[in-house]
């Protein structure tokens, strides 16, 4: 479910980032739009993960901007994670709650949609396991509940860091149809894989940053 | 956004806390022990004299209440730093500081409100007078709620790192000797028949003062630790 | 124009050489001061009525006490500057100046503590104005070793800028707090200087060596600040063309 509206726009002027003295990549430029989606590519240590935390304003870059709408991500803090969800390298859910009760705080975390719970647990593959430990799932599974986190909130933009991992070829159909969803229906996704991330009906930008490294 | 979502997050978070605290009980029950060991160390270690043990009673109570309060720190951020969801709170729609209120309140009631339950046995094991330990009550009422703000702060600034448990300890100690100084004077004036209005408005100070202050501070060098 | 005035100021390399050509004149001025606080402190100063000569050490112990404040300010404000306006200029001042203030409150401490020993007749006794700075004392060590453990130095930078603004509204409740439990001490003398209660003679010295410790702990913390630019700037142009040149 995605709010509608007017065309949300994100942008990144002369991004930098720097880690232990190396400079991961710099001057990096781009704009994403409604119903497109970036995929970054790039050798291990290449600064994918460094990126998407600089787009979700987790980390700071050491030179350049982050701007949606045209406003820096930075002024505008909650505004902007209103529209964002982010499910980043760690799973980001309690192993000791229920795939329910991960879900419901992950709800409130944000502006919640009108799917319910147990639709969002039923799109990744994952009903009938709502009231099981979390810890008494498998990888795979953890892995789904993880993103289904994206289907309870109304958010445009998500940013995935490796959504595939631990995912077998089921799961990762499963998942690429969600993402194929959200940007047909004018959601935005910011996105790193080591597997191709097949999008049939998208806009795809892809940057390497094994290109850009100084 | 619906006007309800925040106070909707704060419960949901705080019930959420309480979740996971009952499904570990040894959360709750280690910092509690701790508290009842330290204390019935003392008097083996510097004698059971009835005059002296009521003269250090309120001191030693309120240093293993430090202590405790001090073992059980980590736990407010530190397992939500490992799995991941303390990032997801810094992304949320809502500020930063009204879900740190939560995790701390959360804290406390699992980490605090048992001190202040069990705190009148050790009064009377260390024989102070029903006065004093009513008073012993009503410090640690306000008292440890601020053991708990304060530390969120050190243990934000700690939590990303390998061996945070010790730089803890030196950054959070010292912030702890006002109200280690305003309580255990307090419970020491109240056992001597003295008014203690005084000391209580001023710990009572340090709790408005730490309660609109570390949740900021608090939510500031999370987002530090985790960029 | 302020701004780009205020930005200039701040460059790395701007900041580089203006206090290269600054650090010379203040540590000239800080030996002058230096040499003449000595002086009329140990030679122009009468001793004391009550405690003789052994009173001479005031001159280094408060003026040390007041710098180890002081410097817990100026780090506090520093990092909260470099917090706010990103400026990282003043998280290098920040930083630069916790192990300065932690010398100086190990000074104030240990004078203290000889000065003490005539007086009460032992190293040490919890009188308030020691155990405050027993206290400040631990928390410069929590300000260094916080910085020490974290890898990034940016990301310790902030965090240490946190912890100092936490800090700094902790010292005086701190400081109320022990005086509160130790009333013994003797009031602070000097803080009124229009009619000073300690004699003419022995307040201009203590004066000098507090501007004297000033001046040091200026120079220092720019010689300080200018080795931490030139590490955090190593992979910039202009510190590799200076290292060449040289």
């Amino acid at each position: 479910m995605i709010e509608t509206g007017n065309n949300n726009m994100l942008e990144a002027h002369a991004l930098e980032c720097i880690r232990d003295d190396r400079t991961l990549f710099s001057g990096l430029a781009f704009r994403l739009e409604r119903g497109q989606a970036l995929i970054l590519e790039g050798r291990n240590g290449s600064g994918k993960t460094s990126l998407l935390r600089i787009l979700c304003g987790i980390r700071l870059a050491d030179a350049g901007t982050v701007t949606w709408d045209g406003t820096d991500i930075g002024k505008l803090g909650p505004d902007y994670h209103v529209h964002t969800a982010y499910v980043g390298h760690r799973d980001g859910i309690k192993l000791d709650l229920t795939p329910l009760e991960n879900l419901a705080m992950a709800r409130a975390l944000g502006k919640p949609n009108d799917t319910t719970l147990e639709a969002a647990l039923e799109k990744v593959d994952l009903y009938g396991f709502e009231d099981v430990l979390t810890r008494n799932l498998s990888a795979g599974q953890q892995r789904r509940l993880a993103l289904a986190r994206l289907l309870v909130t109304d958010t445009v933009l998500w940013i995935l860091d490796e959504p595939f991992t631990s995912l077998d070829v089921h799961g990762i159909q499963v998942i690429e149809e969600l993402l194929d969803q959200h940007t047909s229906s004018g959601g935005m996704l910011a996105v790193t894989s080591h597997h191709a991330v097949n999008l049939a009906s998208t806009t795809i930008q892809r940057i390497n940053l094994s290109d850009l490294a100084a | 956004m619906t006007s309800d979502s925040l106070p909707r997050a704060f419960t949901l978070l705080l019930k959420r806390d309480l979740t996971l605290a009952v499904r570990h009980r040894a959360e709750i029950l280690n910092p509690l022990l701790f508290f009842v060991l330290v204390t019935s160390l003392f008097p083996l270690g510097i004698g059971a004299d009835p005059k002296l043990l009521q003269a250090v009673g309120p001191g030693i109570i309120w240093v293993a209440a430090l202590l405790a309060a001090l073992l059980s720190l980590e736990g407010i951020f530190r397992s939500d730093f490992e799995d991941g969801t303390l990032e997801q709170f810094l992304l949320s729609s809502h500020p930063v500081s009204v879900l740190v209120i939560a995790k701390v309140l959360a804290h406390w009631l699992i980490t605090g409100l048992p001190l202040l339950v069990i705190s009148p046995l050790l009064g009377v094991l260390l024989g102070l007078p029903g006065d004093a330990i009513i008073i012993l009550l009503i410090t640690l009422a306000l008292g440890t709620p601020v053991l708990s703000l304060i530390g969120a702060v050190g243990v934000a600034l700690t939590v990303g790192l390998r061996k945070g448990g010790m730089i803890l300890s030196l950054l959070v100690l010292p912030l702890y000797v006002p109200l280690l100084i305003f309580a255990a004077n307090a419970v020491d004036t109240a056992a001597a028949g003295l008014p203690v209005t005084a000391h209580l408005s001023l710990i009572s100070a340090l709790l408005v003062l730490s309660l609109s202050l570390s949740p900021l501070a608090t939510a500031a060098a999370l987002r530090i630790s985790l960029s | 124009m302020f701004n780009n005035f205020f930005h200039k100021m701040a460059s790395p390399r701007y900041f580089y050489n203006i206090s290269g050509q600054l650090i010379p004149w203040l540590a000239a001025a800080c030996m002058a001061l230096f040499l003449a606080g000595l002086y009329y402190g140990l030679v122009k100063a009468p001793p004391d009525y009550q405690q003789g000569d052994s009173y001479r050490i005031m001159f280094i112990h408060v003026p040390a006490a007041w710098m180890s404040m002081f410097i817990y300010v100026v780090m506090a404000v520093a990092g909260a500057i470099g917090l706010i306006w990103h400026i990282k200029l003043a998280e290098v001042m920040a930083i630069s100046s916790a192990s300065i203030g932690a010398s100086f409150t190990f000074l104030a401490l240990v004078t203290g503590s000889i000065w003490g020993k005539p007086m009460w007749g032992t190293w040490w006794v919890w009188d308030a104005r020691l155990t405050s700075e027993l206290i400040l004392l631990f928390l410069y060590l929590g300000v260094i070793a916080l910085y020490n453990a974290i890898d990034d130095k940016r990301t310790a930078a902030r965090a240490v800028a946190i912890l100092a603004l936490v800090g700094v509204v902790n010292i005086p409740i701190i400081h109320y707090s022990v005086e509160w439990w130790n009333t013994l001490h003797q009031g602070p003398t000097v803080t009124k200087l229009d009619k000073p209660s300690i004699h003419l003679s022995m307040l201009i010295p203590l004066l000098l060596m507090a501007f004297a410790f000033k001046l040091y702990y200026a120079f220092v913390v720019l010689m300080r600040a200018r080795c931490e630019v030139l590490e955090r700037e190593r992979h910039t142009g202009w510190v590799r063309e200076l290292a060449e040149t040289k």
